[in-house]
C-alpha cells in the first residue's frame, strides 16, 4: 500500500507465509529447529532469511534496522559467503519486525557482528546443505561427494553441473539439517567475507530515492506536528485550538492528554493538515500555555552545586573497594587530586524524528526509523489499549541512529494522532523539537584522588562519581561499573557513587557510558604519569601488567589491549615525531562493545586557544576477520570524528528546559576541522566483533592529553574552551 | 496560490501559500523526497538544491522568491555531466554511512566542481563547509571530491 517499495517489501507476515507455501517457485529457507537451550531457543526463532529465484537470483532478509552501521550489507554477507552465492546475484531486503521469525531486532550495542557471526553463517550452510540434498536426490549420487562453485552444485565425477536457480523448487522440500553439523568454511576459500563491498542502498542514496522514515508516503497521507512543554511533562493548561484551525490546510487540532513516563507519550497539542508546512504554521499560532511542574527550577548550575556539595560530602555509596586507599595514598610518593566534568549531549541524529503512522481495520500499521521495533510496538499497544498483535511495525532506513532511536516516544505520538485523525499521517519534528526532547547523554561529575610511588607506579585509585538517579535507580545511562578499568589492575582501588534527581531524559549515545568515562579514566592515567615522571605509553603498558585479575567478569584481556596501545604509539612514532610549539601527541585506550581499541591525537592548539586536531592513529583489535573493510573502515573514521565533535558542543539546562534548540548552538563538527585519519588493525584469533561503537571513546581523551601536551594545560571539564587554552 | 516552476527540467506546478519553503513544496507537494529536512535553519546544507546552477538552502527559500529560476534537486543530478561523476565517485568510494545528508553533499559538490573543476582542499572546505555529515563521512566526502575532479586523493 505505501508508494516506497523499498520500504514496504519488507517480509509481512502474509507475504512470508505466501513465500513458505512455495508459490514464489523458489527456495525459501523456512527453519525450525526444535533444539534445547538457550542457544538453541534463539536459533529456534530463525526464519525465511532466504529465497532464490528460479533466475538464480537471491534474495537475502537482513534482520535488524539499519541506522547508517552497514548492517543491511553486512549481515546478509555473511548468509551469502556459506550460500556459495556471487555477491552480484544477491539482492537484499529490510525485514519487518517480527520477532517470532528473526529473535530480537535492534540496532545497539555494536551486537550485530557479535551475535550473528556463527548464526547467520550457519543459515546460509544449510541453505548449501539443501541444495546439494536435492542435486543428490536428482543425479542418485552421495551428497558428500557434491561441491558447490558460486551458485551451481557441481558432482566433479560426472562433470554434472545445476545451477541453484534449478534446484531451488526441490531444495525447498528438503529437511533443514542440523545447524551444528554444518562445516563452516576456512577463512582461506571466503569469496566475500573480507570484500570491500559498498552498501546496498548505496546507488539510491546517492540519487535521492525513497529510503528512510521521513520520506514515507500514503495515499490520502496528512502530516502532523506535535507541540510538547520544553518542561519535560508539563501538561497543557490553556491552548488557542481555534487559531490552529483558521490556518489554510489545517484538519485537525487537538489536546492529546499523554502520560507521566517520559520515554512514553507525553502532554501536547497535535496539529494535523494536508501539509506539513501548514501544519507545523498552526502549531506556532497554538499559544500553548504550559502548567507548572516540579521540575522547572532545575538547572545546570544548580546539578553542579549539588555536585560540588555531594563532593565536599564524601558520602556516596560504595561500589567497589578493594585494599586500602586511604593508607596507600598517605605513602604515596606524590598524589593528584582531581574534579572533572561532562555535560549533557544532544544524539542530534540529521533526520529528526519522524513516523508514519495508519490504523485501519483494527491494526495500527507503523513506518518508523527505529533501532527497537518490538517495544515501540508494545508501548503503542499498551498506551492506546490495542492488542500487541494488531499492531504492525515496518523498519524503515533511520537517518542516523546513535542511540537516539532505541526510544520509541516519536512512534507512540505517531500512532495516538493517527488513530485521533481517522488518516495516514506523517509526524515530523523540527529540529527544534528534536534537540529540546531527547534523551540526552548524562552529564557526570568525577572526583579523583591518586598516588604515584617513587618509580612512577600507580599507587591508589579513588574516583568519588557524581551523576543522577533517585533511590537506587540510576538514571539511563548514567550508572558506571564497579569493573571498569583500572579496576582490578590496581591493589587499592575505590569506586564511590552519589545520586541526584533529574527532570531530563537520558539514554544511550553512541558508546554510552564508555563515551565519558574514557575521558575521565584515560585523563587521570596521564596526570598520575606525568606526576610519576613516566611516559603516558609506558605508564599504560605498566598498568595492564598488572593484569592480576584481568579478563574476569566485564574485564578486559590486557594482553590484546597492550597490543594496540604498543601498535598505536608505533605507527604514530611516539616519542620519535619532532613536533612544533604548542603541537602535541596523546595517547588512550579503552574497551567496549568487545573492541579493543587504542589512539593516539596529535594536536595544534592556536594561541587563541583554537584546538586543531591534525591526524588520528587508530589501532584496533576486533578479532581476526574483517567481515567489510571498506564498511569497517568508513565505521572508525566516523567514531573518532564524532568523538571530537563531541568535545565541543553541550547540552544545557536552564528553568528545566534544554537552552539549545539548533545547530546555530549545539554545533556539530564540519568537513575543515576533519583530521586525517589512519587505521591499523591488529588481527587476533578471536571471533570478530563490532565497529558500531568502540572506535569513539578513546579519541576524547587522546586529544585533551594531546593538548596537555601541546600547552601544559589539563582538560578537566568538557566542552573545551579556547578562552582556557589560549597561550601565556 | 499556484506556482509554475522548472524542476529537473520539467514544468511543474504547485498549488502552496506564497511562504511555503521550496523544501517542502519539493518533498510533499511533488513528491521528490530525496532533498532532506534537517534543520530548517540553513544550518545543515541536507536540503541543498541548484536554482540555475547555484547551490541554495531549500529550507529557508519561499516559493514566492523562485520565479523562473531552473531548480535542480538530487533526483535531477545524473542528468548533469558534472553530477553523474560526483554521484559515481560517492558510489565507487561507498561515501555513505546512513546516507542521509548525501543528497545534500552531492548537491553542494556538484556545484563546486561545475563552477572549479579542480578544487584544492581549501576550496573543498569553503564550499563544503555549509554542509554537516552527522556521521562524519568527511574523510570519504572529500576523497570522492579529488576523485569526480580526476585528482586520486
Amino acid at each position: 500500500m505505501g508508494v516506497i517499495s523499498n520500504i514496504t517489501e519488507g517480509f509481512s507476515p502474509s507475504r512470508r507465509a505466501v513465500l513458505a507455501s512455495g508459490a514464489a517457485g523458489g527456495l525459501v529457507l523456512a527453519f525450525s529447529f526444535a533444539g534445547k537451550g538457550a542457544a538453541a531457543d534463539s536459533l529456534a526463532k530463525l526464519n525465511a532469511y532466504v529465497q532464490i529465484a528460479p533466475d538464480g537470483i537471491v534474495t537475502i532478509v537482513s534482520k535488524n534496522p539499519e541506522i547508517g552501521q552497514g548492517i543491511k550489507t553486512s549481515l546478509p554477507m555473511l548468509i551469502a559467503e556459506e550460500l556459495d552465492v556471487d555477491w552480484a546475484n544477491v539482492r537484499t531486503v529490510q525485514a519487518g519486525n517480527d520477532p517470532v521469525a528473526y529473535g530480537r531486532q535492534f540496532a545497539g550495542g555494536s551486537m550485530a557482528t557479535p551475535l550473528h557471526w556463527d548464526q547467520l553463517r550457519q543459515v546460509g550452510a544449510a541453505g548449501r546443505a539443501m541444495l546439494m540434498a536435492a542435486a543428490a536426490a536428482d543425479w542418485g549420487v552421495d551428497a558428500a561427494s557434491l561441491t558447490t562453485e558460486p551458485g551451481v552444485v557441481v558432482h566433479a565425477a560426472s562433470r554434472r553441473r545445476a545451477t541453484y536457480g534449478s534446484l531451488a523448487a526441490k531444495a525447498a522440500a528438503q529437511t533443514a539439517p542440523e545447524l551444528s553439523s554444518l562445516k563452516l568454511k576456512d577463512a582461506s576459500a571466503y569469496r566475500i567475507i573480507g570484500q570491500p563491498i559498498p552498501q546496498v542502498d548505496t546507488a539510491a542514496i546517492v540519487t535521492g530515492q525513497p529510503l528512510f522514515g521521513i520520506d514515507m508516503r500514503l495515499p490520502g497521507m496528512l502530516y502532523a506536528a506535535y507541540a510538547k512543554a520544553p518542561v519535560f511533562g508539563a501538561k497543557v493548561a490553556s491552548v488557542d485550538l481555534a487559531a490552529a484551525q483558521g490556518i489554510k490546510g489545517v484538519r485537525k487540532a487537538f489536546v492529546v492528554e499523554g502520560g507521566t513516563e517520559l520515554d512514553g507519550l507525553l502532554p501536547g497539542v497535535a496539529v494535523v493538515a494536508d501539509s506539513w508546512w501548514a501544519a507545523e504554521k498552526a502549531r506556532q499560532a497554538l499559544n500553548i500555555q504550559w502548567a507548572d511542574h516540579p521540575t522547572s527550577s532545575q538547572s545546570t548550575p544548580g546539578y553542579a552545586g549539588q555536585a560540588r556539595s555531594l563532593t565536599a560530602a564524601k558520602g556516596g555509596k560504595t561500589l567497589r573497594s578493594d585494599g586500602d586507599v586511604e593508607a596507600a595514598l598517605a605513602a604515596s610518593a606524590k598524589t593528584v587530586e582531581a574534579d572533572y566534568f561532562y555535560p549533557f549531549l544532544s544524539h542530534a541524529t540529521l533526520e529528526p524524528q519522524n513516523c508514519t503512522a495508519h490504523f485501519h481495520h483494527g491494526k495500527m500499521e507503523i513506518w518508523a526509523p527505529t533501532q527497537l521495533p518490538e517495544p515501540g510496538r508494545q508501548l503503542v499497544a499498551t498506551t492506546l489499549g490495542i492488542a500487541p498483535e494488531n499492531v504492525i511495525v515496518h523498519m524503515t532506513r533511520s537517518g542516523g541512529g546513535f542511540g537516539r532511536r532505541l526510544m520509541n516516544d516519536y512512534m507512540v505520538e505517531a500512532a495516538w494522532i493517527a488513530r485521533e485523525a481517522g488518516a495516514p499521517v506523517k509526524l515530523v519534528w523540527t529540529r527544534e523539537d528534536d534537540m529540546r526532547h531527547d534523551f540526552y547523554r548524562p552529564a557526570g561529575f568525577h572526583h579523583f584522588r591518586g598516588g604515584v610511588d617513587a618509580s612512577g607506579n600507580i599507587t591508589a585509585w579513588a574516583n568519588h562519581f557524581v551523576t543522577f538517579g533517585e533511590g537506587e535507580a540510576t538514571a539511563r545511562s548514567a550508572g558506571m561499573a564497579p569493573t571498569e578499568f583500572p579496576a582490578q589492575f590496581l591493589g587499592n582501588y575505590k569506586l564511590d557513587v552519589s545520586m541526584m534527581p533529574l527532570g531530563v531524559p537520558t539514554g544511550p549515545l553512541r558508546a554510552p557510558g564508555s563515551n565519558a568515562i574514557a575521558f575521565v579514566v584515560q585523563s587521570f592515567i596521564d596526570e598520575l604519569a606525568h606526576a610519576g615522571g613516566v611516559d603516558p605509553v609506558e605508564m599504560r603498558l605498566r598498568l595492564l601488567g598488572n593484569a592480576a585479575a584481568a579478563d574476569g567478569q566485564g574485564g578486559l584481556n590486557a594482553e590484546r589491549m597492550a597490543g594496540v596501545v604498543r601498535l598505536a604509539a608505533e605507527k604514530a612514532g611516539w616519542g620519535k615525531t619532532t613536533l612544533g610549539p604548542r603541537q602535541g601527541q596523546g595517547i588512550a585506550f579503552h574497551y567496549s562493545h568487545l573492541g579493543y581499541f587504542a589512539e593516539v591525537a596529535q594536536v595544534a592548539v592556536a594561541d587563541d586557544g583554537t584546538v586543531k586536531v591534525e591526524k588520528v592513529w587508530v589501532a584496533a583489535d576486533v578479532g581476526r576477520q574483517i567481515i567489510n573493510p571498506v564498511g569497517a573502515l568508513n565505521q572508525i573514521e566516523g567514531s573518532v570524528i564524532d568523538g571530537i565533535s563531541e568535545m565541543f558542543g553541550e547540552i544545557t539546562i536552564k528553568d528545566g528546559q534544554v537552552e539549545q534548540a539548533n545547530f546555530d548552538t549545539f554545533p556539530l563538527l564540519r568537513i575543515h576541522d576533519a583530521p586525517v585519519i589512519e587505521t591499523h588493525f591488529l588481527k587476533s584469533d578471536n571471533p570478530p566483533t563490532g565497529l558500531g561503537e568502540p572506535a569513539l571513546p578513546p579519541v576524547v581523551p587522546a586529544v585533551t592529553n594531546a593538548i596537555f601536551a601541546a600547552t601544559g594545560k589539563r582538560v578537566r571539564s568538557l566542552p573545551l574552551k579556547a578562552s582556557e587554552l589560549a597561550a601565556g | 496560490m499556484a506556482y509554475q516552476l522548472n524542476v529537473n527540467g520539467k514544468a511543474m506546478t504547485a498549488d502552496v501559500e506564497p511562504d511555503t519553503p521550496l523544501l517542502w513544496v519539493l518533498r510533499d507537494t511533488l513528491g521528490l523526497v530525496g532533498t532532506k529536512y534537517g534543520c530548517g535553519i540553513a544550518q545543515c546544507g541536507a536540503c541543498t538544491v541548484h536554482a540555475d546552477g547555484a547551490p541554495i538552502r531549500a529550507c529557508m527559500t519561499p516559493i514566492e522568491v523562485i520565479g523562473d529560476a531552473k531548480i535542480t534537486t538530487i533526483e535531477g543530478a545524473s542528468a548533469l555531466p558534472v553530477g553523474a561523476r560526483v554521484q559515481k565517485a560517492w558510489s565507487e568510494l561507498d561515501v555513505a554511512q546512513c546516507g542521509y545528508c548525501q543528497p545534500g553533499q552531492i548537491m553542494s559538490a556538484t556545484a563546486l566542481l561545475s563552477q572549479n573543476p579542480s578544487p584544492t582542499d581549501d576550496d573543498i572546505d569553503a564550499a563544503m563547509a555549509g554542509n554537516i555529515c552527522r556521521c562524519a563521512t568527511y574523510v570519504r566526502i572529500r576523497a570522492a571530491i579529488k576523485r569526480a575532479a580526476g585528482q586520486e586523493a
